[in-house]
């Protein structure tokens, strides 16, 4: 099931090429990235999926703006990526909700700074997408209020609401519980379909990385590099327990097994 | 049957008061010195109330020509100008400390040290720049309040959790807008408390000013509390710093402690 790195079939949205990342630690020079080269389609649900030190974090932290490459070029459509924007929304590993804001003017916030709407059109806005994913009820609600799972409900609410060009999720689901988690996929898998928004998803869990991706990009560690890509052509919605699922997972981890213990010889 | 919670505690007062008076009356001590506690309640009254007005039944006369009222007044306003010209200052420069790396290498540091300092050690420089004027101890209050909130707010604003910061940035957010909807409500409940702390040394700073200070324009608890000891009263000096004692506790029951309960409720952070 590998494929090549770069399929024609749709525009790229988010385009990489040899970006390279490197940290200066207490121990010395870490290259965190490698001569990363990739593209993410319109449309396409995208999974980097590594274990951890594999500098998949940096990746999205780089998509996002929020840090600069040291090497080589990041482009979203035609524009280079500098810095922070709107186009680039981020779901990040606990919620980062706002805890002075309830649940609706954490989603407001990011419409706010949106150009161009009126009050009205935000609030409908806002509303409309803690419906869509199932809190209409819990507009008034303060963060502290909510589950673990709701709280990531009215994240990814926020922002999905700016309709972003992408939406980049930095293991959203890592905090919660296993039910929960699997709730979450059925909402993120509908909205995906339904919406068909692109998103750059990053996680440890080769599981999760089969069930939500089109394509699922391995990475391995010291230095963070592509190791191998994955096609998912497997149909939506798609079940954690479905067999087909769990042997394409299986063959990811001995991808990426073979490839620690060769690195260790 | 349970007591009620205060049924004890009560007792235990009243108990030591009765003990203070009786140890007053039977002459163990001198009562010029120690004052039994029923001298010091019979100064408080005559201290809220002007005799000849109170005797004539016009009462709020009595109350405006009394000793203790105008004097609590005088100090209250001294209190809250020099807490609000203190914060006004201690909020921004706080801002900028944790904002700007030399400007905490060198105001941040000098508030750390001059917050060391008690405020009494301002009243001689005071006093030289200012004179005997209102200004010299309006001048205590602030250097008194000032550094507190200075360090208060700048500590508050540097534990602002970045991930607040990035994801406000991913949404467009930056500048004046960062500062206002994001890292000021993220760092108020650190900001409250250092307004609460320097309160607490505007109060200080503000009675040793008053005492070192006679200040012609307006005769505080401060100045009530040294007249005492000049005439040689201690009901009156044990009154006054009875007085002083439960505007500090007031000042906190009704307005710092709601305001920090309500913040922390809201936040979840306390039921």
């Amino acid at each position: 099931m590998s494929s090549s790195l770069q399929k024609s079939t749709a525009p790229a949205a988010l385009t990489l090429r040899n970006v390279t990342k490197r940290f200066e630690g207490a121990a010395g020079r870490v290259t965190a990235l490698e001569d990363i080269s990739l593209d993410v389609r319109e449309g396409e649900f995208l999974v980097v999926v590594g274990p951890s030190g594999c500098g998949k974090s940096t990746l999205l932290s780089l998509l996002a703006g929020l840090e600069h490459s040291d090497e080589g070029t990041i482009q979203l459509g035609e524009e280079p990526v500098l810095s922070p924007g709107r186009d680039r929304l981020v779901m990040f590993q606990q919620d980062a909700l706002f805890p002075w804001l309830n649940a609706l003017e954490n989603v407001l916030f990011g419409l706010r700074l949106k150009p161009g709407l009126s009050d009205a059109e935000r609030l409908e806005s806002a509303r409309y997408y803690l419906n869509l994913v199932g809190l209409g009820n819990k507009e008034k609600a303060r963060p502290h209020e909510l589950s673990g799972g709701m709280r990531q409900r009215v994240a990814l609410a926020r922002s999905l609401a700016p309709n972003p060009r992408v939406l980049l999720m930095d293991e959203p689901f890592s905090a919660l519980d296993a039910l929960t988690r699997e709730q979450l996929y059925g909402d993120i898998q509908e909205i995906f379909t339904k919406r068909k928004k692109t998103i750059v998803l990053v996680t440890h869990n080769i599981r999760e990385a089969v069930c939500l991706g089109d394509r699922v990009v391995l990475f391995s560690p010291n230095p963070g590099r592509v190791q191998q890509v994955f096609d998912v052509n497997l149909p939506r919605p798609r079940r954690m327990n479905d067999p087909a699922l769990a042997n394409l997972a299986a063959e990811v981890t001995t991808a990426l097994s073979s490839h620690l213990t060769a690195d260790k010889q | 049957m349970k007591l009620p919670r205060f049924v004890i505690p009560t007792f235990i007062a009243l108990a030591a008061l009765g003990g203070w008076e009786w140890f007053v009356r039977v002459g163990h001590v001198n009562d010029v010195l120690v004052p039994a506690p029923s001298h010091i309640l019979q100064w408080f009254w005559w201290a809220l109330f002007d005799k000849a007005s109170f005797e004539s039944g016009h009462y709020l006369v009595a109350l405006q020509k009394g000793e203790l009222l105008p004097a609590t007044w005088v100090t209250m306003r001294r209190l809250i100008i020099g807490f609000a010209i203190g914060a006004a200052i201690g909020v921004p420069l706080g801002a900028l400390c944790a904002r700007v790396r030399w400007v905490r290498d060198t105001i941040g540091v000098l508030a750390l040290g001059l917050q060391t300092l008690p405020s009494v050690c301002w009243v001689p420089l005071a006093l030289l720049w200012f004179g005997i004027r209102e200004e010299a101890v309006l001048f205590v209050v602030v250097m008194g309040t000032v550094w507190a909130v200075v360090i208060a707010v700048q500590e508050s604003v540097l534990n602002v959790p970045p991930l607040y910061l990035r994801a406000a940035q991913t949404m467009g957010s930056n500048g004046w807008h960062l500062w206002s909807r994001v890292i000021f409500p993220a760092a108020l409940p650190g900001v409250l408390s250092g307004m609460k702390q320097g309160w607490a040394f505007a109060w200080r700073s503000l009675m040793a000013a008053e005492i070192f200070v006679v200040i012609v324009t307006g005769f505080g608890l401060g100045s009530l509390l040294n007249a005492g000891r000049e005439l040689l009263r201690m009901d009156q000096v044990m009154g006054v710093m009875a007085v002083v004692m439960l505007v500090g506790l007031l000042a906190d029951l009704v307005f710092f402690a709601p305001l920090e309960r309500w913040l922390r409720r809201s936040r979840g952070l306390e039921r």
